[in-house]
């Protein structure tokens, strides 16, 4: 079973990179907004002056809307990449070879992963240079939180790629669940103001969890404090997974 | 002859749609045989189904003495496809794609050789979505190869591609089964089937409604044989009496038969009587009219 899904994996991973850097729009989306919505805010916010406290003099953490946006575009991707893969018969192609189901959803993830990350390292930089007095996150524990928070956002793409009848509907469809699902995180309102109703449903969706833990993990609380974040996390990948694996649509 | 597929009672639906009825067919090794029919008639679900990428609802399938859904995996090691309308990622080299194949089986051809074989050397580094659809028909062809398959399924081949394209992929058909390999094709093109298949299935509402070599079906359903000839000599109805009815329109003659020696016998008389003829041509009914003639309607319709 191993060897199956590691047959082919990587050169699938390698290829998919190399087709997503050729796709100009895809680049810019991933890499380059939420850059700039972490610059143009920060500097709005005023985070480039220094301040006594300069995060709780901000509304809302500029620094994490620009990371759940780094995790949105990645499952907007995702949802692109899967609907015209499946309207072109490139999913149903792939699909006759001896590459195992896993391995080229797998690529995929590892792909979106990947960028990602760069573009986390991209935000790093700029805000080391241009906002020296509120850089104090401990960059790996935030990159890990990032990490687990997009695998787990893009456990979501998978169904929402299940969804979408063909590649025109992609765009509207994710946005429709996405942008919704970044009002209720948390990030710009309590989640425990909520009414009840509202927040059990804020806690379907794993940004608000993303958020929770993004925020402790800025403030230095430490992932022992956000245990049931990261569960939490887990246990919505494990059950995306599963639904998609149900509503999975080949062709 | 060794059997490689041999099908019997297969039936899929779609919901309420019934896509394939009944079909029970034998392929044998080292033939090209073409499932043709009308588009919808079940000839894509039919071949699916073989190949494992789809699960029938009744009926048994054998490829190569393998289950198509049980033992899949071993099946795609011995088995090409290439599907109808295929496309690839959009800015995926050609050289990648070949790459990626060749990586996905134990034993496979030379990748260059592979692509010198079928003219695509030139296009190596180009992307897919740069290729013309005959190039991205022969990339098909080559991923469908890359590994040596004792049978390829080739799904509407050539639908959409220029005549001059068209020919070019016939002669590389041709060249898979010199080689031994088995080749299993869909087409709704009755010429294809004439040209390439030793053997072929009639499909029509997801059933097969006939079944052998083209030339044994039109023999069988239509083995009238027409000769048109012109001629400015005297009294040819006459002279070629033993032939039957002869019509005249003004200098040219119309003479019709059956059967494979008729067209010899009218050669004959005309040498015995010395008739002069100025022009000649045989009309002989091709796949197309028994198309036509066993469904009621021509393929396009």
């Amino acid at each position: 079973m191993a060897s199956r899904v590691l047959r082919g994996f990587w050169k699938l991973t390698w290829l998919e990179t190399k087709i997503f850097a050729r796709e100009p729009m895809g680049f810019v989306g991933t890499l380059l907004v939420p850059l700039l919505i972490f610059v143009v805010l920060g500097r709005a916010f005023g985070m480039n002056r220094p301040m006594t406290a300069p995060t709780a003099a901000m509304p809302f953490n500029v620094a994490i809307l620009a990371v759940i946006f780094i995790a949105i575009s990645a499952v907007q991707s995702l949802v692109a990449i899967i609907s015209i893969y499946r309207e072109g018969g490139i999913l149903k192609r792939l699909r006759s070879t001896p590459l195992s189901p896993v391995t080229i959803m797998g690529a995929q993830v590892v792909v979106k992963l990947m960028f990602t990350v760069i573009s986390l390292v991209l935000l790093m930089l700029a805000g080391r240079r241009l906002f020296p007095d509120v850089m104090h996150v401990n960059v790996f524990s935030f990159t890990a939180a990032v990490v687990l928070s997009t695998f787990s956002i893009l456990s979501l793409g998978f169904v929402l790629a299940s969804l979408v009848p063909t590649a025109r509907f992609a765009q509207p469809i994710s946005a429709a669940v996405l942008y919704p699902m970044l009002a209720l995180s948390g990030l710009f309102y309590p989640v425990n103001r909520f009414p009840p109703a509202l927040r059990w449903f804020a806690y379907l969706f794993p940004t608000t969890h993303a958020v929770s833990l993004l925020q402790g993990v800025w403030n230095g609380s430490g992932w022992g404090a956000h245990w049931g974040n990261v569960a939490a996390l887990l246990v919505l990948f494990g059950a995306y997974t599963a639904l998609s694996t149900r509503v999975f649509r080949w062709e | 002859m060794t059997s490689v597929i041999s099908v019997s009672h297969l039936g899929k639906r779609y919901g309420r749609t019934v896509a394939v009825e009944d079909v029970s067919l034998e392929v044998f090794e080292g033939e090209i045989f073409g499932l043709i029919g009308p588009n919808g008639a079940g000839k894509t679900t039919t071949m699916e189904c073989i190949e494992g990428n789809r699960v029938a609802d009744r009926g048994k399938i054998s490829v190569l003495g393998l289950d198509p859904r049980r033992d899949a995996n071993a099946l795609r090691q011995r088995i090409g496809v290439q599907h109808q309308e295929a496309q690839l990622q959009k800015r995926i080299k050609v050289w990648e794609a070949v790459d990626l194949w060749g990586s996905l089986y134990p034993r496979v051809v030379d990748a260059d050789t592979l692509l010198v074989q079928l003219g695509l050397e030139a296009k190596r580094d180009a992307w897919f979505m740069t290729l013309s659809g005959g190039q991205k028909q022969r990339l098909f062809i080559a991923l469908a190869l890359i590994h040596e398959p004792e049978v390829v399924f080739l799904d509407e081949l050539t639908t959409g591609l220029d005549p001059q394209a068209r020919r070019a992929i016939w002669a590389l058909v041709t060249g898979i089964r010199a080689k031994g390999t088995t080749v299993f094709l869909t087409t709704h093109l009755m010429e294809e089937a004439e040209r390439l298949c030793d053997r072929v299935a009639i499909i029509e509402h997801g059933c097969i409604i006939e079944l052998g070599t083209p030339a044994e079906l039109v023999q069988r359903h239509c083995p009238e044989r027409t000769v048109v000839f012109t001629s400015d000599d005297e009294d040819i109805a006459e002279r070629m009496a033993s032939l039957g009815v002869i019509e005249q329109n003004g200098v040219a003659y119309t003479i019709r038969g059956a059967g494979d020696d008729f067209v010899t016998g009218v050669i004959n008389v005309i040498a015995r009587e010395g008739i002069r003829v100025r022009g000649f041509r045989t009309e002989i009914p091709t796949l197309e009219d028994v198309f036509l003639k066993l469904t009621g309607h021509g393929i396009r319709d």
